[in-house]
């Protein structure tokens, strides 16, 4: 793997939007099923500790997939995803809200626009997620966070408690 | 009340506020010199940049200074590197993913 990938990451407090660059060593149609394949996304998204689970999925304009991201306790934390916009192997557009599990909505949420293209080899993503508020992106870096340092304290746990015997 | 940080500095008034406080702390009257407003909007301005804990009150003798709480804003610094991290750790997860499907492949 190449290290020299392209990997850009700014916030325009201004317009409330996280603009984010990335290049892939992978051919465009593969990029494109990573980004909107459930099955695939699964496999990624969520950073470790942290695993995803789709529960349901339907790609193509007003179709949603639903799916929740859980911590290493089990702690799920679901959202919906709606796709508003599509061309194929170009660029998708949805707008994602946190949900319970019954699928009840917690709004706002955010608007995503995902931009693919390919050169050289490579297949550049951009995106831009844009939020009502800075407050509900922190929410998210909480649950991610705090995941994290669950599974940290599991961790010592399970040391104190090797290092006893 | 909670206030967004976003809400703080999605003003250019407010942002000008900052910048000019941020080279030294001043009294409102000394702010308000510097915008074409009246001294009631700078005065909300500052009300919500106080709010938001980007700024703060201090009494010298019987004059308010208001100063810029450089901590604050490098919370939103700290913060905007952790949501980097994220992205960074979810896409190193996927050139995994991708490099596995292509091998797979052939």
């Amino acid at each position: 793997m190449t290290n020299t990938l392209l990997f850009d990451f700014t916030v325009d407090k201004v317009k409330k939007t996280v603009y984010i660059t990335r290049e892939f060593d992978a051919d465009l149609s593969l990029v494109w099923d990573a980004f909107t394949k459930a099955e695939l996304i699964d496999q990624w998204i969520a950073p470790k500790p942290m695993t995803a689970k789709t529960k349901y999925q339907d790609f193509k304009v007003g179709g949603k997939r639903f799916y929740a991201m859980i911590s290493p306790e089990g702690q799920e934390r679901w959202a919906m995803q709606e796709y508003t916009s599509i061309s194929p192997k170009t660029n998708f557009k949805m707008y994602n809200a946190f949900a319970d599990k019954d699928e009840n909505l917690e709004l706002p949420g955010s608007e995503w626009d995902h931009n693919f293209s390919e050169g050289n080899g490579t297949t550049t993503v951009n995106i831009a997620i844009y939020n009502e508020s800075l407050e509900r992106m922190e929410r998210i870096l909480d649950g991610f966070t705090q995941g994290m340092k669950m599974s940290l304290s599991n961790l010592e746990n399970l040391l104190a408690t090797l290092s006893k015997k | 009340m909670r206030r967004d940080i976003f809400q703080a500095i999605a003003d250019p008034t407010r942002r000008a506020i900052i910048t000019l406080i941020a080279v030294q702390a001043m009294t409102p009257n000394a702010i308000a010199d510097n915008f074409h407003i009246t001294r009631q909007a700078v005065s909300k301005h500052l009300r919500i940049l106080t709010e938001c804990e980007l700024i703060k009150q201090e009494y010298k003798g019987r004059e308010i200074y208001y100063q810029l709480e450089i901590d604050k804003m490098k919370e939103i610094d700290k913060w905007i590197e952790q949501f980097r991290k994220i992205w960074e750790t979810r896409f190193n997860q996927l050139d995994k993913v991708l490099s596995t499907i292509k091998k797979q492949k052939k």
